[in-house]
């Protein structure tokens, strides 16, 4: 694109036609503070309302300071972002702001990580020249996320992400003027409403508005229970990212110091939940097979595509909005249920415990993990499959309340026998993983050979929307692959008209994968930080001896010793579900 | 939610077929809607935002956002006070607070026989005649306090003819 010069703050700069004046400057290395603004680069995620005049700068010629967010440059601009002019307006908004902001900052969920707070710090604002009315709203509570407007800012990134990037729906704007408040429709809580818990309302969220409900207690109370084991599962993107909420470089794998972490604080088995995604392969890829011959066969009865059930958002998308499509998706649960299940029965029986005195906790980096197990189906007369789920953050916290320097421990291992895992069960993590990992076992069991290159390029990356045709040595197998519910919904809405083509298709609800789940350590708009730790993930299953999920030795022993083959009748009893009808 | 009826349903199901089911289109829908209902009650919206294939949260935005929608059913007579500058420094508070007193009710209230709601709303554009209080298509011009109690009988007697 054609190059503009222009001055900023007098000096002359050659910028990109088509930018911002805030990207622009940003370009050139000048950082203009904004709040409602956000970008995620490369997967079309922007919100540029231009609500909250925080990003204005004096542009000469131009009587009124603009919103730098989303004003164009223009060839000869002459920008100044920190005149005294600007100074003044920008203090005056954020004052402005603040005063209808509750000055709960010590004991806030969001404190240290909220944009507005340092923004506030950025701009010197020391005192509040402005008192008034304060939004008295009532906050909500739901079983993953805890909503509270009275912090909320108005910066509508919420609103943005649910309707515009997931296509949910649920979160828009009520009443007017100083009334406004983001909420579900017909003042519902979340839970009553077409909400998923995805979480990345949360993750966009600048202020304390919107967190995760904090769980951490239970798990504390739990460890310093005498007549309870308490043991971890510790899903695949919550390595690629826990060591960033210590000063790490993001993408820094902290797999093994994070398992020293877990038995620090006191967890008497720390397993992963990547075992449990090489068993969810052997499950999820024997039904895609069997779906597969069926369909080959001219069975009318047999679906196609299968679609990937890991993700609990992503269930509760489908049956909220395509109820008309329950038999897709394959019967296999997530691999965080499919691990309290056989641990709450098989380890269990190894420990000679009863299902009832043995904690299972879970590390997720996601919200609608804690929706998910608190789901019924996934419940033994009351006793859950899986007792509590924390998110990474959680941890994060946890880990620093127990006095544990994350970066001085040593690497250790992860118990036996539910902490083996491949290079393919870490995958997970990342948007094309599980259909990469499935792709590697069912195609050695397919066809009977062993695949020549284990790394599957074509299904890697970023973009929204990818498709790769894979060889199973003759059958030329289409694989669609979505991550961000709006992208979900648009291969959804091909299958039913009929259009689709494709015999598999993984989904994720979040923006690159579990990598970048309502859970993660807060990316504040950086992209980068998602690619990091998509490149963990890969880096983490490359320096796998095995990598494949049918050759992990505690798999085969769970299916010798315990469930028999896959898709049995026992595996079908513990490893599997139904989904239900959501629409109302 | 309880359920609308078969009528209730199959006129909300034609008016938005009159639009195209276009969701450009909401607020003509909501205003038909309520112009034959009296109000827009959450299981209209549903059906509303069902047909025209948008989400609850996006009819309920507008519904709330614009004053002249309402959830809660209205009167046989929507007394509206202005609030515009003219008619409120002219004095038109003091219209409001004898209407609340005599009727019993607040702004956005209807009494309980269903005969009055009160409303306020800025300026109707008769700024010369202020303070305003318009009911219906009619508008008082110049009102004062004492002649509240002779408006809310004059429509008293017209809710009872009407019965």
């Amino acid at each position: 694109m054609k190059d503009l010069t222009i001055t900023i703050d007098h000096a002359t700069h050659k910028v990109k036609k088509g930018l911002t004046v805030l990207e622009a400057a940003q370009s050139v290395g000048i950082h203009i503070p904004s709040l409602c603004y956000m970008k995620l680069h490369d997967i079309d995620i922007e919100n540029k309302p231009g609500g909250c005049r925080i990003c204005v700068v004096e542009v000469k010629g131009r009587k009124n300071l603009v919103p730098s967010c989303c004003t164009e440059v223009e060839e000869g601009m002459e920008i100044q972002t920190h005149s005294m002019r600007v100074i003044n307006a920008r203090r005056t908004v954020m004052e402005l702001i603040l005063s209808n902001h509750p000055a709960e900052c010590l004991t806030c969920a969001k404190a240290g990580d909220c944009e507005l707070q340092v923004t506030a710090d950025r701009l010197g604002i020391r005192e509040l020249h402005y008192e008034g009315e304060k939004t008295q709203v009532r906050r909500g509570n739901s079983p993953a996320i805890s909503r509270d407007p009275n912090k909320c800012i108005l910066c509508r990134r919420c609103e943005m992400m649910c309707n515009d990037v997931q296509t949910v729906g649920c979160l828009g704007a009520v009443n007017r003027g100083f009334h406004s408040v983001v909420a579900p429709a017909f003042g519902k809580d979340l839970i009553d409403s077409v909400c998923t818990f995805c979480g990345q309302c949360v993750a966009v969220c600048p202020t304390g508005a919107l967190t995760e409900i904090d769980e951490s207690a239970k798990v504390v109370r739990a460890l310093n229970d005498p007549s309870k084991t308490v043991i971890v599962q510790t899903a695949p993107a919550v390595r690629a990212a826990l060591g960033e909420e210590f000063g790490n470089e993001p993408g820094t794998l902290v797999t093994g110091k994070m398992v020293a972490a877990l038995k620090r604080l006191g967890f008497h088995y720390v397993f992963d939940t990547d075992f449990a995604a090489d068993l969810t392969i052997m499950e999820e890829g024997t039904e895609l097979l069997r779906r597969l011959k069926g369909y080959l066969a001219g069975d009318k009865s047999v679906k196609l595509p299968i679609l990937t059930s890991c993700c609990p958002a992503w269930v509760n998308f489908f049956e909220h909005q395509f109820p008309d499509m329950l038999d897709i998706p394959s019967t296999a649960r997530s691999p965080q249920q499919m691990f309290g299940a056989i641990a709450k029965t098989y380890f269990a029986d190894l420990l000679k415990i009863d299902r009832k005195n043995l904690v299972v906790v879970s590390i997720m980096p996601c919200l609608a993990k804690k929706y998910e197990r608190a789901r019924p189906e996934f419940q033994q007369n009351g006793n859950p499959d899986v007792d509590v789920v924390l998110s990474t953050r959680e941890l994060a916290r946890l880990i620093k309340l127990c006095n544990i320097d994350l970066n001085s421990l040593p690497n250790e291992e992860f118990d036996q026998p539910l902490g083996e895992s491949t290079g393919a069960g870490v995958l997970f993590g990342t948007t094309g993983g599980v259909i990469e990992a499935a792709v590697r076992t069912a195609y050695e069991v397919h066809t009977g050979k062993e695949l020549p290159k284990l790394d599957f390029e074509e299904l890697r990356g970023m973009d929204g929307l990818r498709e790769a045709t894979i060889d199973f040595d003759g059958l030329a197998l289409k694989i669609g692959i979505a991550h961000g519910l709006g992208n979900a919904r648009r291969l959804l809405e091909d299958i039913r008209s009929g259009k689709s083509q494709f015999h598999a298709i993984e989904i994720m609800s979040c923006p690159g994968g579990c990598i970048g789940g309502g859970g993660q350590p807060y990316h504040h708009g950086h992209v980068e930080i998602l690619k990091k730790r998509q490149q963990a993930i890969y880096s983490e299953d490359s320096s796998k001896t095995v990598r494949k999920s049918h050759e992990n030795p505690y798999i085969q022993a769970l299916y010798n010793n315990f469930l028999g083959s896959p898709m049995s009748n026992l595996a079908h009893l513990l490893l599997h579900t139904h989904y239900f009808d959501k629409k109302y | 939610m309880t359920a609308l009826s078969e009528n209730t349903r199959h006129f909300l199901i034609e008016v938005c077929k009159k639009y195209h089911n276009d969701e450009h289109e909401l607020i003509n829908v909501l205003h038909e809607a309520q112009d034959a209902l009296g109000y827009l009650p959450v299981e209209v919206q549903h059906l509303i935002a069902g047909e025209l294939n948008i989400p609850d949260a996006r009819v309920y935005g507008v519904v709330t956002f614009y004053s002249f929608f309402t959830m809660v059913p209205k009167g046989k007579f929507d007394i509206s006070i202005c609030m515009g500058t003219a008619c409120y420094v002219k004095g038109n508070e003091l219209i409001l607070d004898e209407f609340k007193r005599r009727l019993n009710i607040k702004v956005g209230g209807t009494t309980p026989d269903g005969v009055f709601t009160l409303t306020t709303l800025r300026c109707v554009g008769a700024c010369s005649l202020a303070p305003v209080v318009s009911i219906g298509n009619k508008v008082f011009g110049n009102v004062t306090p004492l002649q509240v109690k002779k408006i809310i009988d004059e429509y008293m007697e017209k809710a009872e003819e009407l019965h």
